[in-house]
């Protein structure tokens, strides 16, 4: 089995895997009543009719997560093919690795004596 | 292995690019910021397959983990941020023109640059089989005579990122 | 895969053009990997309910079939003909492609997740990367389902919930390095072959914790269920699906468990490994099972006993606690492989108990060492905390209390 295709598995993978769950969907479709009107289809809101505009502006602390998530990302990233090698390499490797984490982790302490990462 | 005189490749090739360019089209069209977010992911994900193609799957995980999974979510989240722009029914107005000449003047310097200097002197024999190369990678990384340096740049790199982000969001929380 | 191959062959053989004979195989090998967990789901339903209703003093499910096993079929009829109302000014096309995207996003990791030693979707090389690049797609719908819904308590749920699951994606990637390392590999087969000789479990204790805590966490239970914080966001980011596509959003909650259940068993308790499979490989998905549903029914035990979370403790114990807590077992483990390399203690035969043991309880002891340490942190954490509110006056001095 070459590697080619094994990604062409993959890709069948890709396109079939949504369309599956789709499929009850359609059938749902098929078989559901369907008798909309207004005030079935009225934002629901336990009831109260809903006041003012859906799309809200968020505070800026999703950012900052979402930016420390992506920080992360990036470090896991790299550090998986260090640990794909890592029982070959020697103790070089291990400061390397060591040193590349220690920074990063630097920057987490500092965010959490900010305060950065408290949900308030 | 061939369908109908087209190589599984090629119409691989082909529908990535689609993916790909579509995905960069709907972008530059949609008048709504998180419609245009979604288009992105599109063109990001054509990308990770065009990874796969050019025998990289290591780059493709990152394309789908990095680009869709974070900065997908990140630019979501940065669209929020912004007042009235997520609407559905609002529109933001784009000067599209200006967008498009600069960056068509982008793309003419990237062809002239990084293209124009191999173009013609690859021929497709040339191309690498796709073999698993994510280890050799990983020894690289902390090879003192390789890559060892950007490995440990990289990381200073993602502390400032994670400090700069910091305190431009307290400045914000401040001024509100 | 052998058996992709072998009808590939069988076909060509038949006089099948060797192209359609590959595709058809592949084809036919996706819809196999891909059915079996949405087949195990129909099945987890009854499970589910009816475990968390013994928890819970009641009997559960009993009317439709023996003990109401028909139950679930009974609910997919149900829910087949209820109606699939969408809310007026609902983004429609992102609305309706966010469903099956959840459910996708899990089927998706099954491509890479070794049956038996014979029977798997594909042996990737990156496959524990594939698995956490295709998890991020789960987080993408829920962001698509809140936004798409036009729904103040959607949206706000789905951004809680986005918050919450790229939060826990940190440790559990993190702590999914370890047996990346153990084993040398990072694919799923390469991980479960590399348990011939010792669990990864033993090896690596606080990594299996990290990973089980992070799974629970991505699925979306309690106690980090704030995707359905029905007091505060009436239903979550799932608040205006209705028939067939609301049942979609908790059939990729269901199946995700039970994959975590799978996760666990591959990468920590040796996958397929068990007597026998080298006889009869079929065995080997018998053993997978019963690993995983091990997992499983702790994970159920867990969301079936715990109380929810406010958003602030879930987020500050992931960042406070689990990151700096798989970042330092990342090292400790780095620092003792190189430790037990130096000092020769490495088995020849990495498929041998023996020779296994020495590795093992160095890795052991040293987990052991970083467990104590964090009890004794958060021993005097929780003194010091005490001590603070207690000068505040929020509470009585508690001297009786951890001294």
């Amino acid at each position: 089995m070459n590697v080619l295709n094994q990604w062409a598995f993959i890709g069948v993978f890709f396109l079939l895997a949504p369309l599956l769950p789709a499929l009850p969907i359609v059938l749902g479709g098929v078989f559901a009543p369907r008798k909309p009107n207004a005030i079935k289809q009225a934002t629901y809101e336990c009831g109260v009719e809903t006041v003012g505009d859906t799309w809200v502006q968020f505070k800026v602390q999703y950012y900052v997560y979402g930016l420390i998530f992506l920080v992360f990302d990036v470090e896991m990233v790299l550090l998986f093919p260090w640990a794909m090698a890592y029982r070959d390499l020697d103790f070089f490797a291990f400061g390397a690795g060591f040193l590349f984490v220690f920074l990063l982790t630097d920057a987490l302490f500092y965010a959490l004596g900010k305060d950065a990462l408290k949900w308030d | 292995m061939v369908i109908g005189g087209i190589t599984p490749e090629a119409f691989a090739f082909g529908l990535f690019t689609i993916l790909t360019l579509g995905g960069a089209l709907g972008v530059a069209l949609n008048r709504n910021l998180v419609r245009g977010a979604v288009w992105l992911i599109v063109s990001l994900f054509g990308m990770a397959g065009l990874f796969v193609l050019l025998s990289a799957p290591f780059l493709a995980a990152v394309q789908v983990l990095v680009y869709i999974g974070a900065i997908g979510i990140l630019i979501t989240f940065a669209v929020m941020l912004t007042r009235s722009m997520t609407n559905l029914r609002e529109r933001f107005t784009n000067q599209w023109w200006m967008s498009a000449i600069v960056a068509g003047l982008f793309f003419l310097f990237l062809l002239l640059g990084v293209v124009a200097p191999v173009w013609g002197s690859l021929s497709p024999d040339q191309a690498p089989a796709i073999v698993g190369t994510t280890e050799q990678l990983g020894v690289s990384f902390v090879d003192g005579n390789q890559f060892v340096l950007p490995f440990e740049v990289v990381s200073l790199l993602l502390t400032a990122a994670i400090i700069g982000a910091i305190v431009i969001a307290r400045h914000q929380e401040e001024e509100e | 895969m052998d058996c992709i191959n072998n009808l590939s062959l069988c076909l060509r053989h038949s006089g099948v053009d060797a192209g359609l004979a590959e595709f058809v195989s592949i084809f036919l090998g996706v819809v196999l990997v891909a059915t079996f967990p949405l087949l195990v789901t129909i099945l987890l339903i009854w499970v589910e309910r009816k475990f968390a209703a013994r928890i819970q003093d009641r009997i559960g499910p009993n009317r439709v079939g023996p003990f109401g096993l028909l139950q679930p079929l009974a609910d997919v009829v149900k829910l087949l003909t209820k109606e699939n109302i969408t809310p007026t000014g609902a983004d429609r096309p992102i609305y309706n492609l966010a469903p099956p995207f959840m459910v996708a996003a899990v089927l998706l990791i099954w491509a890479v997740i070794p049956l038996s030693p014979i029977h798997y979707g594909v042996d990737l090389e990156i496959g524990a990367l594939y698995f956490v690049a295709v998890a991020s797609i789960g987080t993408l719908s829920v962001l698509m389902a809140g936004w798409a819904s036009n729904n103040k308590y959607a949206l706000l749920g789905a951004f809680r919930v986005v918050a919450l699951l790229i939060s826990y994606e940190v440790p559990l990637a993190l702590a999914l390095i370890v047996p990346v390392m153990l084993a040398n590999s990072m694919s799923m087969v390469g991980i479960t072959e590399a348990q011939w000789g010792m669990w990864f479990v033993f090896m690596a204790p606080i990594a299996a914790f990290l990973f089980f805590i992070g799974s629970q966490a991505e699925t979306g239970r309690a106690p980090f269920d704030l995707i359905e914080a029905e007091s505060e966001l009436t239903a979550g980011f799932n608040t205006e699906y209705s028939g067939m596509k609301f049942a979609m959003f908790f059939a990729g909650e269901f199946m995700h468990v039970f994959t975590n259940g799978v996760l666990m068993a591959v990468l920590f308790t040796g996958g397929w490994i068990g007597p026998f499979v080298g006889e009869l490989p079929l065995i080997g998905l018998v053993w997978l099972m019963a690993k995983a549903s091990v997992w499983y029914i702790i994970a159920l035990w867990v969301r079936n006993t715990l109380p929810r979370l406010r958003i602030d403790q879930v987020m500050l114990f992931n960042w406070q606690f689990l990151v700096p807590l798989s970042i330092v077992n990342l090292l400790v483990t780095a620092f003792l492989l190189q430790v037990i390399k130096m000092a020769g203690l490495t088995p020849a035969d990495p498929g041998n108990f023996v020779q296994n043991i020495p590795q093992t309880l160095v890795l052991l002891v040293g987990n052991l060492v970083e467990f104590g340490g964090v009890l004794i942190m958060l021993r005097n954490r929780g003194r010091r905390e005490r001590i603070a509110d207690a000068a505040k006056g929020l509470s009585a001095p508690v001297h009786a209390v951890g001294d």
